[in-house]
Formats: structure tokens, C-alpha cells, sequence
């Protein structure tokens, strides 16, 4: 371990010579001893992170492939998760598109308008309240709500609304943040010219904030591709149909395209494969699934960190 | 509150209205208007159709089924050859158990609720009274265990009734080699667990504690079985002749009675139930077009055989 | 002036109070985005509350009748009691919490305190990649990961014994791996982001001064992790193990598939237990809406929202005692 002689930036870690006498032997062996399990901790995440990773990429190959991207599933061959993979794209655009425009303009009233009070508060502390609300109860009120009590039975729209609400609150907190990181400055210098509240939010504040705005979504977008407790209940449990995707009618409960179908997600489909999957493959769809999800969760990752450098690059230099 | 969910609940079944107009405007024209002979929905259930339609009714729309997980291999593998054999008739099928079958196709938010059970012992009367069963298949259950338990290739019933109550807690005391028993059950809400419970155990009281698990599913007990010395527990027949899982597992009789399709046809083999598939009041069109479908050779030939269930139509 | 003036024309920018400003339509619409979440746990609140306490008023359980540790649902005269139920949530969630805590504190220590910049830059993602990670995929990795492994592992009696004293500890070894310990370590990963991240928030927030100011004392840097940070970020820390413990007792599916779920009291580490919400995963399918069985799950699901809800006055209350002091 030599890199634990090498101090953190800006911060001596062997005493001076002169202040020896007050650090006894005894600590500066502690002090070691700390270090190095400290870096063992940081160490254990890169290991456990690296060993997932190696573990998937070994039981995805050979498995992964175009077709198993791009066909349905079957019984008897290896198939693959086509239907269910657009489920969770599908699932994920019709939650963000409910979930952002909300997300984002609860965030500018907390950020710009919210008045230190009580309902301020309250809403404070409902946001913090639904997001510690267990995924499975948000998903059982969906349940109780929109399947059975509003009879629309296991539908996409039912699991989109649940995930927008269990997703709601880390979008308008995000959003928060960045609209909150915008300085001051620039918003007097509006005000200053003459220009309304709103008229400042929509053309000085929400611009300089959308690289924060898009790297929000983007994680809440990572959250809900991988989210499965919330739509066990909510929009179905089952092995898709054939999908015609010529059929554009939005009302039909078999177009791909329509709110009002069942949409076993991917993530639904490797629970649901795990408990009563058949056939000789079964494993193998399990990991080349896990495989796929964990692939677009690094994606979303890294799309969020790439889109938010290149944005705030775009928007500093112009 | 119950306001809010009225009025939500007027939104949704105005909704749901949109789209049935738009499905029944769809099935309006039966590819094949073939009669459905024999087909009233109670008579189906009990006795063999006397002349199964020789040509499949081909009604286009969509239907959707939930329910037990136990008949979902089988009806979603006929409703593959349904949606095959009729281009522009889709049956989705979703599991969530035999309860949320029944719930849903007493509410009205699917067309066909899947059951291990009879939906008398479950819904509240009223809602059972509305429910028209149509039983498809008989499903059969063997006791399944751990290939390291030797020797041991039949349990009697009172065997198993010893070894459940936690009386029996070693395999030696069954014939098999001295290892402890490991109880592997299904979850008390399971079909499979109150089947068992019933026709196997006559109702006694099941151990509980320290060798004991319980395992949600089929593929999460052949897990545990395979993975466990001295296990045993209670699978499906088409979880046990999947290939996947056949050559881990060491399947029993009972009351020396080979656990087989034929034997549960016979009804020799007692460790078997009806599959009993639920419409809302009588059905009609695609659903009931595809319920007979499943009645018919190809289904109760085929399918059924193919999917290790026991066919209740002669053919 | 006169330029950016124009320049602000030019964006539309201008000012024109009138009837529109003074109803304010924007200000109602962000105002009626961020209220809708009052709305939402409002609603869930009122459902799950109405649907939990049915197990007492259309039923007729008594209240206290839950805490009672027999669930036999299917006897002739049910019964329902929860208790393993919230006994096997409180400790998977405490073994998950033991094990993971000192390993988030130690990690958010490492990146506050010890990392050079390159540590940091590939820690940090690498904790956010860990949240993105779907329970689902947690929960296979312990099915065909941890469970074989623990009980290849550890297969027989595990005891320790002491000269004189004799055996001190015994517990029996792995029946499966589907097991308490398989459980709370599948969590203590699930919950390692939570913890590192709001502690090292509340290491980052002691003032740099500080620090500084105990160094030049000539003290080492642990002497100053141990006697300065740790009792500064304290309230930080705690409310980052609060938050670790309410998405370990919520989380579902990973812990159901490799926990056992045998509906008995905890007996050791190395043997199934169940908890809520395993339970009502397994349950809810097969149970129909309106039976005093299903109605048992909602009153669960009623006791996991005010396990959540009190984590959230928890926080607050810690946090206030922070700004207090």
C-alpha cells in the first residue's frame, strides 16, 4: 500500500517534526492502521462493483446477442426479452412524461416561490414521506386504486401513474437543487431589467439550470427501467403476446403503443422467471436479463454525467 | 375518500368503455361462425364435449386472463396456438396467483380469471354466485425430493402425514438414510400448499420452526430442493417434467400410485385438482370462442399432454 | 444598459404588470405541481389506513390479537398473528444495518477524508451505479451467488467453545442458504449507497478549519476522524442509518428471494425468517380482495407505512436536536 503514505490534497497527515513529542508511537500506528482499512472500505466497493460486473459479462456471453434483443420469448428455445425490454422503455417514457413537466415545476415553486411556512412544510415533508414509503405499498395502492377499484385491471397506465408517484418526489427534489443552484445574481439582474418572477424563471432561471434538470431525469429515469415491487401489482405479471407494432391504435389493449394493455417490464419478467419460469433456458434468460438491465443502468449513468458536462460546457462557453 | 374513488373509478370505466366499443366494433365479424356444440358453460365443466368443434372458432379482439401461476404455462401456451391458428385475436395472459384471479374476474377487469380453487371458497357468495366455472384440465402434484434421499421411492399417505406434522424427522424412519427431513413448503395461500393440505394430509396441523422453509413458487422450490440435502416438498407435474429440472429432483409415488398424467385421468393418483378457469356470467365471443379452443383436440390432445396436465375432454 | 435592456427585449422580456400578473397563473400552476404530492400521501395514507384497520372492524380481530406470534391463516378459526412478521423485518434489518453501517461509514470517511481526487472520481460513480442496481437483479445474485455459498459453506453446527467454560455459542449450520444472514447481506449492499452518501454529506459539512486547527495540534488524522468528525457529524451519520433502515425494512423483492420465508420468530442467523413484506409479496396474489386473509396484508402494509413515516418524523427530530445544538 504506498499510496497510503500519500497524504489527501491540502492535507498534511505526518505530524511536523516539531510536534512529534505530543503524537506517541502508538497513535501514528493507529493512525496507519485507520488509514488502511479506510481504503480497503472504498477498495471493497470498486471490488464488489468490478466482481458484478465480471459475473454478468460471463453468465451474459453467449446468451446476449442481437436476437435475443430483438425476438419474443419461447418456450422451448433460448428466445428473447424483445417485448418486455420495450415494456420498460415504454413504461419508462409514459412515467417520465406524467413524472417530469410535474417534477419540474413542483421543483421551481419550491426553489422560487415556496414561502417559509406551514404548507411549505407540509409539502416538505410529504415529499420526504412518499420517498420512504416502501416500493411494494406504493405498489399495492396502485393496485387498490387503478386496478381494482377504477377496473382498469393490470395496465401500463396503472403501473406508470403507481411509478409516478413513487418517483414524483426525487424528481421535484432534484429539480430543486438545480434550479436552486443557479446564482442569485442572475435572477436580480432580471428583476432589475424590469422583467416579472415569471418571466425571469422561464427565460434566465430554467435555462442556466437544464444541465442539472437533465441529469435529474436522467436518474429518476435509471430508477424507474429497474423498479419491479411497484408493478408486480399494477401492470401485470405475465409473457407479452406477439406485438404488432403497425397497430398505433392508443385505446387498443393490444397495440404496444396503448396506455391500456398489460406490460410485463424486464424487470417483472426476471422475478417472475425466477419464480415460475420454465423450460431448459431459463437461467440463462435470467442472466442475460439481469445483464441487460445492469447494461442500461451503467448507460443511464453515464449518460447523465456526459449530457451534464456537455451541456454546462455548452452553456458557460456561450 | 370513497367519493374520490367513485368518481375516479366513473373516469376509468368510462375509459374502459372507449376501449370495449373500439374491441367490439373489431370482433364484430367471426372469421369461421362456427356453432359451439355442447358448449353451455356449466356442462363443459362437468362432462366430456360429446363433438368437439372439428374447426377452431376464430373470433378476432383481445381478451386478457390473471390468475394462477400453476395454469399459466398452459394457457399461455394456448394462447399462442389460438392467436396462431386467428390472425387478429390476442389473449393476454398474466399470472398473480389464484386470487388475483378471482378478484379481478369477479370486478370485471379481466375476462377469464385463472383458479387452483374453487372461487366458493374464497369470494363472498355474492360475488361467487356471478362466476361461471369452467374447469379445462386437471393439474397434478407430486412429492419431490433431494436425489441424496436413496431408497426412498414411495410415501404413504400416512407416511407423508408423518413426516408433515414433524412426527417423522428423519428419512431412516421412512426407509431412506439416516439425514434429517428439511420441509420445504408453499405459502399458506398457495393452491398447491391447500390441495396438499386437504386431499394429502386431511387437514392435520403442519409443522412449523427450525426445518422448515417456505418457498413462493415452483422455481423457487426446485431450487431449494435441488440445493438442499434432505429436502422435500410438493411441485406442479409440469415444474417436475421440465427438462430443466427432471434429472435434479427425485420424484415419489404416493400410495405406491406413479404420479403420471394417466393415473390423474384414471383419478387412481389423488394428489390432483381441477384447473378451473372463470368467466363473469356467461361468456361470450372471443372469450368464450377461446375457452372452447382450449376444450378442443388441439388443446386437450396436444398442449395439455405436451404441458404435463391431465386433459378432461375425450378425445 | 441600453444593450442588455434591448437584449432582454429581444428575448421578450419585458415589463408589463396587467391582469395576468396579478392573478398569477404561473405561480398557482408550479404551486398546485408541488401540492400534488400532499395529494398523493394524503390519498395513499387515507387508502392504506382504511384497508388496514379492516382486519379489526370488519373482521372483528381484536387489535392486540396481531401481535401474537401464531399466523395460521388456513386453520379453521384463522389466525393472524404478525408478529414474526415485524420481528423478521426488525432483524434482517438490524443484521443489514450492523453490517453495513461501519462499511458506509468507512467508505464515506475514505472519500471525505482520505481519497486522493482519482479514488474519488471512480468510488463515487461506482456507489451510484450500486442505487441504479434493480432489487431484482440483487435478489439473483444471492439466489445463485450467496445462498449456495453460505450453505456450502457452513453446513454444520456452528459452535464455539471456550477451555473451562465449555461451549459458549452454537447455532445450528445452513439448512439452504435461504437463510436471516442471506437476507440482512443482500440488504446491507442494497442500502450501502444510502448510508455512505448522507454520512459523507454530514462529514463534508464540518468546517475545513476545523480540521485544519486539530492537525496543526499535531494530532494524526484518525485521532481527528475519531475525537472531531465522528462527534461533529454525529446527528448526520444517525440520519443516514435512520434512511438505510427505512429502505431496508421497505424493500421487497430481493429480500423475499432469498430470506426463506418461514412465518416463525427469528431463531438464529442461519435459518429462514420472514418479514412483512416478503409476506405480502407471497400472499397478496393468492389471496381475493374482501378476506379476512388479504385484509391481515393490509394491515402489514399499514404497519411498514408507519415504520416509513416514523423514519421521516425520526430524521426531522435528529436534525432539529443538530440545529439546536
Amino acid at each position: 500500500m504506498t499510496a497510503t503514505a500519500r497524504p489527501a490534497p491540502g492535507r498534511s497527515m505526518a505530524p511536523r517534526p516539531s510536534l512529534r513529542s505530543k503524537t506517541s508511537r502508538g497513535s501514528i500506528l493507529a493512525d496507519r492502521v485507520a488509514t488502511v482499512a479506510l481504503w480497503a472500505t472504498g477498495m471493497f466497493v470498486l471490488v464488489l462493483l468490478g466482481s458484478i460486473i465480471v459475473h454478468f459479462a460471463v453468465a451474459a456471453w453467449g446468451v446476449v446477442s442481437p436476437s435475443f434483443l430483438l425476438s419474443d420469448p419461447s418456450g422451448e428455445t433460448l428466445g428473447g426479452i424483445m417485448p418486455v425490454l420495450w415494456n420498460s422503455i415504454y413504461m419508462l417514457v409514459l412515467t417520465m412524461l406524467i413524472a417530469v413537466p410535474v417534477g419540474i415545476l413542483g421543483g421551481i415553486y419550491m426553489s422560487e416561490y415556496a414561502p417559509d411556512n406551514a404548507l411549505t412544510g407540509a409539502i416538505r415533508f410529504a415529499e420526504e414521506s412518499i420517498s420512504s414509503v416502501p416500493s411494494i405499498v406504493v405498489g399495492l395502492f396502485g393496485l387498490i386504486l387503478f386496478v381494482d377499484n377504477a377496473h382498469w385491471g393490470f395496465t401500463a397506465l396503472a403501473g406508470a401513474l403507481a411509478l409516478t408517484f413513487f418517483n414524483l418526489p426525487l424528481m421535484t427534489r432534484l429539480a430543486e437543487q438545480a434550479l436552486r443552484a443557479v446564482p442569485q445574481d442572475e435572477r436580480s439582474a432580471s428583476l432589475a431589467l424590469g422583467a416579472t418572477k415569471w418571466q425571469t424563471i422561464r427565460h434566465v432561471v430554467v435555462p442556466l439550470a437544464i444541465p442539472g434538470l437533465i441529469t435529474g431525469v436522467i436518474l429518476t429515469a435509471g430508477r424507474v427501467f429497474g423498479e419491479a415491487a411497484v408493478l408486480l401489482f399494477t401492470s401485470g405479471l405475465g409473457t407479452p403476446p406477439h406485438y404488432n407494432f403497425t397497430n398505433f391504435d392508443l385505446t387498443s389493449p393490444v397495440s404496444p403503443w396503448s396506455p391500456f394493455r398489460p406490460a410485463t417490464t424486464l424487470s417483472v419478467y426476471i422475478y417472475k422467471l425466477n419464480s415460475e419460469g420454465l423450460g431448459a433456458f431459463k437461467n440463462q434468460i435470467v442472466d442475460g436479463s439481469a445483464a441487460v438491465l445492469i447494461s442500461m443502468v451503467l448507460l443511464f449513468n453515464l449518460g447523465a454525467r456526459f449530457v451534464g458536462r456537455l451541456l454546462t460546457r455548452r452553456m458557460t462557453a456561450s | 375518500m370513497l367519493n374520490g374513488t367513485r368518481r375516479f373509478g366513473a373516469l376509468a370505466i368510462a375509459a374502459a368503455i372507449v376501449v370495449g366499443a373500439c374491441s367490439s366494433a373489431a370482433t364484430a365479424t367471426p372469421a369461421t361462425p362456427a356453432p359451439t356444440p355442447g358448449a353451455t358453460d356449466t356442462a363443459v365443466a362437468a362432462a366430456p364435449t360429446p363433438t368437439p368443434a372439428p374447426t377452431i372458432n376464430c373470433q378476432t379482439g383481445s381478451i386478457t386472463t390473471a390468475g394462477s401461476t400453476a395454469l399459466q404455462p398452459l394457457i399461455q401456451d394456448a394462447a399462442t396456438a389460438y392467436a396462431a391458428a386467428c390472425p387478429g385475436a390476442t389473449v393476454t395472459v398474466n399470472g398473480g396467483g389464484s386470487g388475483t384471479g378471482l378478484t379481478q374476474v369477479a370486478a370485471g377487469s379481466v375476462n377469464i380469471g385463472a383458479s387452483d380453487v374453487l372461487a366458493a371458497t374464497k369470494l363472498q357468495a355474492a360475488d361467487a354466485a356471478k362466476l361461471v366455472d369452467h374447469v379445462v384440465c386437471r393439474q397434478g402434484w407430486i412429492v419431490v425430493t433431494n436425489p441424496d434421499v436413496t431408497g426412498v421411492t414411495n410415501l404413504t399417505t400416512a407416511q407423508n402425514v408423518a413426516i408433515w406434522t414433524g412426527a417423522d424427522t428423519n428419512w431412516n424412519q421412512v426407509g431412506g438414510p439416516d439425514l434429517p427431513i428439511v420441509l420445504i413448503f408453499r405459502p399458506a395461500s398457495s393452491g398447491t400448499r391447500a390441495t396438499f393440505l386437504k386431499l394429502v394430509l386431511g387437514g392435520a396441523k403442519e409443522a412449523t420452526g427450525g426445518q422448515t422453509l417456505t418457498e413462493d413458487s415452483n422455481g423457487a422450490v426446485t431450487t431449494a430442493v435441488t440445493k438442499t440435502k434432505g429436502a422435500v416438498s410438493v411441485i406442479g407435474f409440469s415444474y417436475y417434467n421440465d427438462p430443466a429440472n427432471k434429472a435434479l429432483l427425485n420424484g415419489l409415488q404416493l400410495d405406491g400410485v406413479d404420479a403420471t398424467i394417466a393415473n390423474v385421468g384414471a383419478s387412481t393418483y389423488k394428489l390432483s385438482a381441477d384447473g378451473n378457469l372463470y368467466t363473469n356470467g356467461t361468456a361470450s365471443g372471443l372469450t368464450q370462442a377461446f375457452l372452447d379452443f382450449m376444450m378442443g383436440p388441439q388443446v386437450q390432445g396436444t398442449i395439455i399432454p405436451k404441458d404435463s396436465y391431465g386433459p378432461v375432454a375425450a378425445q | 444598459m441600453a444593450q442588455l435592456t434591448n437584449a432582454f427585449e429581444a428575448t421578450g422580456l419585458r415589463a408589463k404588470p396587467g391582469l395576468m400578473e396579478r392573478i398569477d397563473l404561473p405561480r398557482r400552476v408550479v404551486f398546485l405541481a408541488a401540492a400534488s404530492m400532499i395529494a398523493i400521501v394524503a390519498l395513499l395514507l387515507a387508502f392504506i389506513f382504511w384497508q388496514g384497520i379492516q382486519l379489526f372492524v370488519k373482521d372483528g380481530q381484536p387489535i392486540g390479537a396481531i401481535f401474537d406470534s401464531t399466523w395460521n391463516p388456513l386453520a379453521d378459526t384463522p389466525e393472524f398473528g404478525i408478529l414474526p412478521f415485524i420481528l423478521g423485518t426488525l432483524v434482517v434489518t438490524a443484521g443489514a444495518l450492523l453490517i453495513s453501517t461501519p462499511l458506509s461509514v468507512g467508505v464515506a470517511l475514505f472519500l471525505s477524508e482520505v481519497a486522493p481526487n482519482w479514488a474519488k472520481s471512480v468510488v463515487q460513480p461506482a456507489l451510484e451505479i450500486f442505487v441504479g442496481i434493480p432489487s431484482v437483479v440483487w435478489g439473483w445474485l444471492g439466489i445463485t451467488v450467496l445462498v449456495p455459498w453460505l450453505s456450502d459453506t457452513f453446513p454444520n453446527k456452528i459452535a464455539i467453545s471456550m477451555p473451562l467454560v465449555g461451549q459458549v455459542f452454537s447455532m445450528p449450520g445452513f439448512l439452504t442458504g435461504f437463510s436471516w444472514l442471506a437476507g440482512s447481506l443482500v440488504l446491507s449492499i442494497m442500502v450501502l449507497p444510502t448510508i455512505t452518501s448522507v454520512s459523507y454529506d454530514a462529514f463534508r459539512a464540518v468546517p475545513q478549519e476545523l480540521r485544519t486547527g486539530s492537525l496543526a495540534l499535531g494530532t494524526t488524522r484518525w485521532q481527528t476522524i475519531r475525537h472531531l468528525l465522528i462527534p461533529s457529524a454525529l446527528s448526520g451519520v444517525l440520519t443516514a442509518v435512520v434512511l438505510g433502515m427505512t429502505r431496508a425494512a421497505g424493500e421487497a423483492l430481493a429480500v423475499q428471494m432469498v430470506i426463506g420465508n418461514s412465518p416463525t420468530l427469528p431463531a438464529a442467523i442461519t435459518q429462514p425468517v420472514t418479514t412483512l413484506t416478503s409476506q405480502i409479496t407471497l400472499d397478496m396474489g393468492n389471496t381475493v380482495f374482501g378476506e379476512p386473509w388479504q385484509d391481515a396484508l393490509w394491515t402489514m402494509s399499514l404497519v411498514l407505512l408507519i415504520i416509513s413515516v416514523s423514519s421521516v418524523v425520526l430524521v426531522r427530530l435528529i436534525n432539529k436536536r443538530r440545529i439546536g445544538q
